[in-house]
């Protein structure tokens, strides 16, 4: 199992807290890779939090393709962050030749367009970049939104915060929430798509575990939504169906728990909402999860967002201080960030309860 | 001196052949007023015999005449191989055995018209099934579950299940609550006792199945749904509780439905479903047959009928197409009951099931409650051998083809797809079961293997399989009260009981070690093939 985390604060954090809160839970294959969804954006990007980041690893090529597409579809570039890397000899790390962190400003004619419209937008240039760089074999593009980046790289997780001089704390990158995890895709290739976070319309998404239902959940997701792509890995799966339940549904949150892992017809049974259950079990059973899972997502709100599979079988734990929220596989990633909190208040969620964290730090739980 | 005449039927002209040992033969009879085909009588014949009476070797040779059992020879009363006399013979002096050097019964016996019998086609027996391994096995980077420790949810949708998006919900402080009712979905287990209708069964043969059915239900909490077949049912069971474990079938004949449809005033409950019987696996194209022989008085009232060979149309009649089959019958059956029960539609496998499929799924009612496939391994209780041996369509490769045709436009499980048809030929039927789910079925029916645990001892080898004659050995297929009495329902009932159950721990076997809790509908990933030309056409993984 690969461990994840993340962390929601009321004050601004640089990414080395995130990597601290990484390291001391890492075992095995772990040390692979690095990943995070940083959002709620401060240091440079303070200023430009409504206008959409594009966070990109390409070649020289990559990147004049992506400033021509962006300048023939009439975006404005308004800010632009390019880190110089620490390249310092011996760092275990499979870098890109470049890392492109871009503010732009949507075309003149969408300016006074709907949130609504403009998210389908956002998603329509992402899409069609990803295209054009995969064609090409010259790069990738994690996201495309406002105030958020997204970081992944292949490699040692330390070496790769060297390279990005994540361990200065200089203050250019920080934010209120990040969620990350540090392992590159054990199972099938390595490729940087395959690294969880994910991100899809303000839906980021973190997956530990192994999802048995994979198939079933891509065969039915590919026809759902045509942002559902990819499929590098079985945690997507638990993103999309977040994103179709919240965002294409307009379900309550609660209604997510029972997609993925609904109750069994007996207890369904039971309950007072008995025909609301079954029928989204029976409409969605193609979106079911099945297989050891625990999951950390973040939603467009802010909310942080854990729960795990339906027997149990993945760990996670919340901790908690007045000012930071923190989610890890492993409670010694919660101990190296915040030995100070009161430990008896942390929260080991049931196979049956979800944890959300809102933006008052106000801890939610329920059971399904 | 005999003349030889060589047209007659002698024994090498049958294809089985009665092997008795005169030497243990204590004529007892028992062979002779058992087997009901009439293939064996008492006779004589003319031995040599040598003996010694004195202490010292005194070898004398004699002419005797004694009584033996003989094996008529005749086409009518050929020997079918169903070994009744060898299970009632005290001394294992008689049994029958296969001639698998001769043909000429079946040439010869196309003097009489078009060769009826019952059973499944013993000419594309072939096991595709056996060819796929359950191969994805859930080791380290997840772990399998448990068996007997973990919970697991198997059921299956029988009903129209609607898309998300069109879902009648309706957002109440901050709850999804229904704005109307949805078509009716109910889940029942994946394993559905198929259509076998009172007339090609016994009332008794039938009232076993029904009898195991209550019992699955009601004492063994699993939802096994039952269909009636063709041939109605009893007013009894039409008024009564247990009326909920029955899918009703309507086939061209519409034979019973006048009963039924008199009877819904009077119905405590609804049915589980109604299954339209569009064509059937074993003799696609050919409609319902029942012999004469079988008509007896209580079909008679049953089906509303007088004594006479039942054959229904090879189609519903009025449905000239794929839509006025869908309007006509699916409106009108989904009204008669209020729009509360799933009504579901049967077909025989075809090439063209994968279009029906479509049909019904882009069907702007939204109407259809699921689709049945029934393959050429079917049984059937009396058909043309012609059709049985030469028309149909395997049931595996269909079944993904109709999944496949769901997904690519995103409609998988909307129509739910049952698959039947030989599930179980060789005695397991949960591993049949399993694989056409991670295949794409959401579940399976069965009747022969059912029979089979009554103590049928038909197979697709061309034992047996008189099921049309009236004269079944076993009194499951006949409605000769003499016959009947052979049958011991309560027991019978038990083994159909005793048999689920464990297919029910061993389709669990099968799950936990893919990891699953509830039903791997569309696995296919969980499945490998050592047949490289299966592996490519069911598209799964081709492993060596
Ligand atoms: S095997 Fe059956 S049909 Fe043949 S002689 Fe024996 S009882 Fe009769
Ligand atoms: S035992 Fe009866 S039901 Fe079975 S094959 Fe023979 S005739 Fe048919």
């Amino acid at each position: 199992m690969c461990r994840i985390g993340s962390i929601k604060s009321k004050v601004a954090f640089s990414p080395s807290k995130a990597l601290y809160l990484m390291l001391p839970q890492q075992e095995g294959h772990d040390n692979s890779g690095f990943a995070m969804v940083m959002q709620d954006l401060y240091g440079i990007f303070t200023p430009y939090k409504d206008k959409p980041l594009l966070s990109l690893a390409c070649t020289q090529r990559g990147a004049q393709m992506v400033e021509d597409f962006m300048d023939s579809h009439n975006w404005e570039q308004v800010a632009e962050w390019i880190p110089v890397p620490n390249d310092q000899p011996g760092l275990d790390i499979k870098a890109m030749p470049y890392y492109i962190f871009r503010n732009y400003d949507y075309p003149e004619y969408y300016r006074d367009k709907p949130m609504a419209e403009k998210e389908e937008l956002l998603l329509d240039m992402r899409l069609k970049l990803r295209e054009i760089l995969e064609k090409a074999g010259e790069g990738y593009v994690y996201s495309f939104w406002p105030d958020v980046l997204t970081l992944k790289e292949i490699g040692d997780p330390r070496d790769i915060a060297t390279y990005f001089r994540l361990w200065d704390d200089n203050g250019c990158l920080m934010a209120k929430s990040v969620v990350v995890q540090c392992r590159q895709n054990t199972n099938y290739d390595i490729v940087r798509y395959a690294a969880h976070p994910f991100f899809l319309q303000g839906y980021t998404l973190c997956a530990n575990g192994e999802n048995t239902f994979y198939t079933k959940n891509k065969e039915f997701q590919k026809s759902l939504h045509r942002g559902y792509v990819g499929f590098e890995s079985d945690s997507q799966n638990f993103l999309y169906t977040l994103h179709y339940v919240l965002h294409e549904l307009k379900w309550p949150i609660e209604y997510y728990k029972h997609v993925i892992t609904p109750l069994p017809f007996t207890e369904i049974n039971q309950r007072e909402d008995k025909d609301v259950l079954t029928s989204i079990r029976q409409s969605l059973a193609h979106l079911e999860i099945n297989g050891p899972n625990t999951i950390i997502a973040n939603l467009p709100d802010g909310r942080m967002l854990t729960c795990c599979d339906s027997k149990k079988l993945r760990p996670v734990v919340v901790g908690r201080t007045d000012t930071m929220v923190a989610i890890a596989s492993e409670v010694c990633g919660l101990n190296e960030i915040m030995p100070d909190r009161d430990m008896s208040q942390d929260i080991y969620p049931n196979e049956r309860e979800v944890v959300v964290i809102d933006n008052d730090l106000e801890v939610q739980r329920w059971k399904q | 001196m005999e003349t030889i005449k060589v047209r007659d039927i002698t024994k090498s002209d049958l294809k089985w052949n009665i092997e008795y040992i005169a030497e243990r033969c204590t004529m007892c009879g028992s062979c002779v007023s058992t087997c009901t085909f009439g293939a064996i009588k008492a006779g004589v014949m003319r031995v040599d015999k040598i003996f010694s009476q004195n202490i010292k070797p005194d070898p004398q040779n004699t002419h005797k005449t004694i009584p033996v059992i003989k094996q008529v020879k005749t086409l009518a009363n050929a020997c079918v191989g169903c070994g009744m006399c060898a299970k009632v013979c005290p001394n294992d002096a008689i049994k029958p055995v296969r001639n698998t050097d001769d043909n000429r019964q079946t040439l010869m016996a196309h003097d009489a018209g078009p060769v009826k019998r019952g059973g499944r086609t013993n000419l594309n027996a072939q096991r595709t099934l056996d060819h796929i391994i359950v191969g994805r096995i859930s080791q380290m980077t997840d772990p399998s579950l448990d068996s007997i420790r973990h919970t697991f949810d198997v059921r299956s949708p029988f009903g129209r299940v609607l898309p998300a998006k069109s879902l009648p919900f309706i957002l109440k402080d901050g709850k999804l609550t229904m704005a109307h009712k949805a078509p009716p979905v109910q889940w029942i287990y994946p394993l559905i006792f198929s259509d076998m209708s009172i007339g090609a069964l016994s009332t008794r043969a039938w009232e076993a199945v029904a009898m195991a059915v209550a019992y699955l239900n009601e004492k063994c909490g699993l939802p096994v749904r039952m269909s009636s077949g063709e041939g109605g049912m009893p007013s009894k069971l039409l008024e009564s509780e247990q009326l909920k474990y029955m899918i009703l079938q309507i086939a061209s004949g519409h034979f019973g439905w006048n009963r039924i449809v008199k009877a819904i005033p009077k119905m405590k409950t609804d049915p589980a479903g109604v299954l339209i019987k569009i064509g059937q696996g074993a003799k696609p194209g050919d409609g319902g047959l029942l012999q004469a022989a079988k008509v007896a008085e209580h079909v008679q009232a049953i089906r509303g009928v007088p004594k006479a060979t039942l054959s229904s149309p090879p189609n519903h009649q009025g449905l000239y197409s794929i839509e006025e089959s869908v309007q006509k019958m699916h409106l009108s059956l989904n009204a008669a009951f209020g729009f509360r029960v799933p009504v579901a539609i049967k077909c025989a496998a075809s090439a063209t099931s994968v279009s029906v499929y479509n049909n019904l799924l882009r069907d702007p009612y939204q109407i259809c409650g699921g689709f049945f496939i029934d393959g050429i391994q079917g049984g059937t209780g009396a058909a043309n051998e012609i059709s049985l041996d030469h028309t149909g369509h395997p049931i595996v490769s269909k079944i993904r083809d109709c999944y496949l045709a769901a997904v690519k436009q995103g409609l998988q499980g909307q129509i739910p797809l049952y698959g039947g048809g030989g599930i179980g030929m060789t005695g397991n039927a949960a591993a049949d079961a399993f694989k056409m789910i991670c295949l794409g079925a959401n579940g399976v029916f069965v009747g022969k293997m059912l029979i089979q645990l009554l103590g049928c001892v038909g197979n697709e080898h061309g034992r047996c399989n008189a099921c049309n004659t009236g004269n079944c050995p076993t009194g499951i297929c006949t409605q000769d009260p003499r016959l009947v009495k052979r049958l011991d329902v309560e027991y019978g009932a038990e083994r159909i009981v005793d048999y689920v159950l464990t297919f029910d721990k061993e389709l669990r076997k099968l799950m936990a070690p893919i990891g699953n809790s509830s039903l791997p509908v569309g696995r296919s990933d969980a499945l490998v093939s050592t047949d490289a030309a299966i592996a490519k056409q069911l598209g799964i993984q081709y492993v060596c």
